[in-house]
């Protein structure tokens, strides 16, 4: 029992899903929950980074499962928002050194002391993803509105549907572009849920003061809590705690997608 | 120590990470060192190798295969960010990641040569048998029978499907499906919207076009006139 275990993974690369965990986590802790992020992008590190952690680290992943220190020595406290925590990847392991079972074991010691643990997933479908992937009790696919992105997050989708245990999965769709979309030259929502048919959590636009954001150690739904991708961050973090809001398309007018529904048989 | 073997436990088995560097030869010399060493412990052990970036081809694991069996030790994958590892490993089938044993992971597989063996049954004499699929089959997944397949979902670009027998889809078919496989021209695929990024019957392949006109209606493929041609798929042409 206690927190829930929510892994933001993609597929392909590159489309968001450290960005998106950054945000949901501000956003989660923002709304009064005790939130840990977990970075299990072993190697490369990179959460710490977009969430201005980065020299503030003294333990990683993999010293907690090496015993090398504590769970909780290893935790990086946000001192900008109330009960947000880090716990960052390590940049010198290689990732086999974490193995699925260490994940759920780490996991099942924060499940106790917090609300919600995001893990932020490295791309493709290879070992770092199935660590990722183990502990979780949910799943949010992160996508751009695009058919190679599509194309893996439906690649994904398929192997968390061949786990043996359930796996809830929802989707993401990020960078959307609205005058693309009505012009035709980028995929529409429609389009999207079409091929998943999965749950919608949420659509955010693009926004060039994402990567600023990120780079400022940051996260936009921290630095700027009225610009869109922000709102869209706080939208899907109240979805996730069980509020129905629902997701306008953004290349329509007055066109209302309802959320938690099937989409993939029209609007 | 000796730190160029490192083992940890999966799900399924045994994890046998292989440092990179050093003689593959001598690599699995010091893995064999490792297991007399331990008595009975690997006995009936299930292992996956992973191998780094490590180049190696087919007769590099056949004989590690040979070395492991010798010790009651199955191989059952191997993990690689090596293109051509990955393809050898798949063609002795081996799985190449820690997934479903289903799986399809890798492009090598999904284009390996139909199978040329006949039919081993006739679905007329024995009554038609199959598989049912209640639910989207996605991009690199696979199913194969030797009966017929129906699926009440979509069968998304990236899917496979080879059946001896017929392919029925209700949903979308965007995936590949190969019907009759065995040889049966006489086989049909049928959708409620049929758009595969290819199609086979029997020994014939054909290629959707691109933009398809008109409203998307049920249609069925089969071979005449000898090529695939589709007509619509309703009470005029359900024989
Ligand atoms: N909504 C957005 N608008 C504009 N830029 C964005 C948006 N979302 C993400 N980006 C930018 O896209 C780039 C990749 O994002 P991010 O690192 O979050 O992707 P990722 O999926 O975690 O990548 P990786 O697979 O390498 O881990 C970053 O430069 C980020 O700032
Ligand atoms: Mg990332």
């Amino acid at each position: 029992m206690g927190a829930r275990v929510i892994t933001i993974t993609s597929g392909k690369g590159g489309v968001g899903k450290t960005t998106s965990t950054a945000n949901l986590a501000v956003a989660l802790a923002q709304l009064g929950k005790r939130v840990v992020c977990v970075d299990a992008d072993i190697g490369l590190r990179n959460l710490d980074v977009v969430m201005g952690l980065e020299n503030r680290i003294v333990y990683d992943l993999v010293d907690v499962v090496e015993g090398r220190c504590g769970l909780r020595q290893a935790l990086v406290r946000d001192k900008r928002v109330p009960q947000l925590y880090l716990l960052p990847a390590s940049q010198t392991h290689d990732k086999t050194a974490v193995s699925p079972q260490d994940m759920v074991t780490l996991t099942n010691q924060l499940r106790a002391d917090y609300d919600v643990v995001l893990i932020d997933s490295p791309a493709g479908i290879e070992w770092g993803f199935r660590n990722a992937l183990a502990p979780a009790d949910e799943v949010i696919v992160v996508t751009n509105p695009e058919i190679p992105a599509v194309r893996d997050a439906d690649r994904i989708i398929g192997v968390i549907e061949a786990e043996e245990r359930s796996i809830a999965v929802s989707v993401v769709i990020n960078r959307a572009k609205p005058d693309m979309i009505r012009r035709g030259e980028m995929m529409s929502v429609a389009d999207v849920l079409e091929v998943l048919a999965v749950t919608l959590l949420g659509i955010v636009p693009e926004d060039r003061r994402v990567t600023t954001a990120s780079n400022n150690g940051a996260p936009l739904t921290l630095a700027d809590r009225h610009a869109p991708v922000s709102r869209a961050f706080v939208e899907i973090a109240r979805r996730l705690l069980g509020e129905e809001i629902p997701i306008r398309d953004p290349a329509g007018e007055g066109v209302w997608l309802r959320m938690a529904r099937r989409l993939g048989l029209g609007r | 120590m000796d730190d160029s073997i490192t083992l940890k436990g999966i799900k399924d088995g045994l994890l046998v990470t292989i440092k990179p560097g050093g003689k593959w030869s001598e690599r699995m010399k010091r893995l064999a060192a490792l297991i007399d060493g331990q008595g009975n412990f690997f006995r009936g052990a299930r292992v996956m190798l992973s191998v780094g970036a490590r180049n190696l081809g087919q007769r590099e694991l056949q004989s590690a295969q040979k070395m492991l069996a010798k010790r009651d030790v199955a191989l059952i994958g191997v993990l690689s960010e090596s293109m051509n590892t990955t393809g050898a490993a798949l063609k002795l089938g081996l799985r190449v990641d820690l997934g479903a044993a289903d799986m399809v992971t890798s492009p090598v597989a999904q284009v390996a040569p139909l199978p040329h063996k006949p039919p081993r049954i006739d679905p007329e004499e024995r009554g038609t048998h199959g598989v049912l699929l209640r639910r989207t089959l996605r991009n690199g997944r696979t199913v194969h029978s030797d009966g017929h397949v129906v699926v009440l979902g979509d069968v998304n670009a990236g899917a496979v499907i080879v059946a001896e027998g017929d392919v029925i889809v209700w949903g979308r078919l965007r995936g590949v499906v190969h019907a009759g496989a065995g040889g049966d021209e006489a086989a049909v695929v049928c959708a409620l919207y049929l758009a595969p990024t290819q199609l086979r019957i029997a020994g014939y392949i054909s290629i959707s076009p691109e933009a398809r006109p008109g409203k998307p209606q049920p249609e069925k493929a089969m071979v005449r006139n000898g090529r695939i041609e589709a007509v619509a798929w309703d009470y005029r042409n359900m024989g």
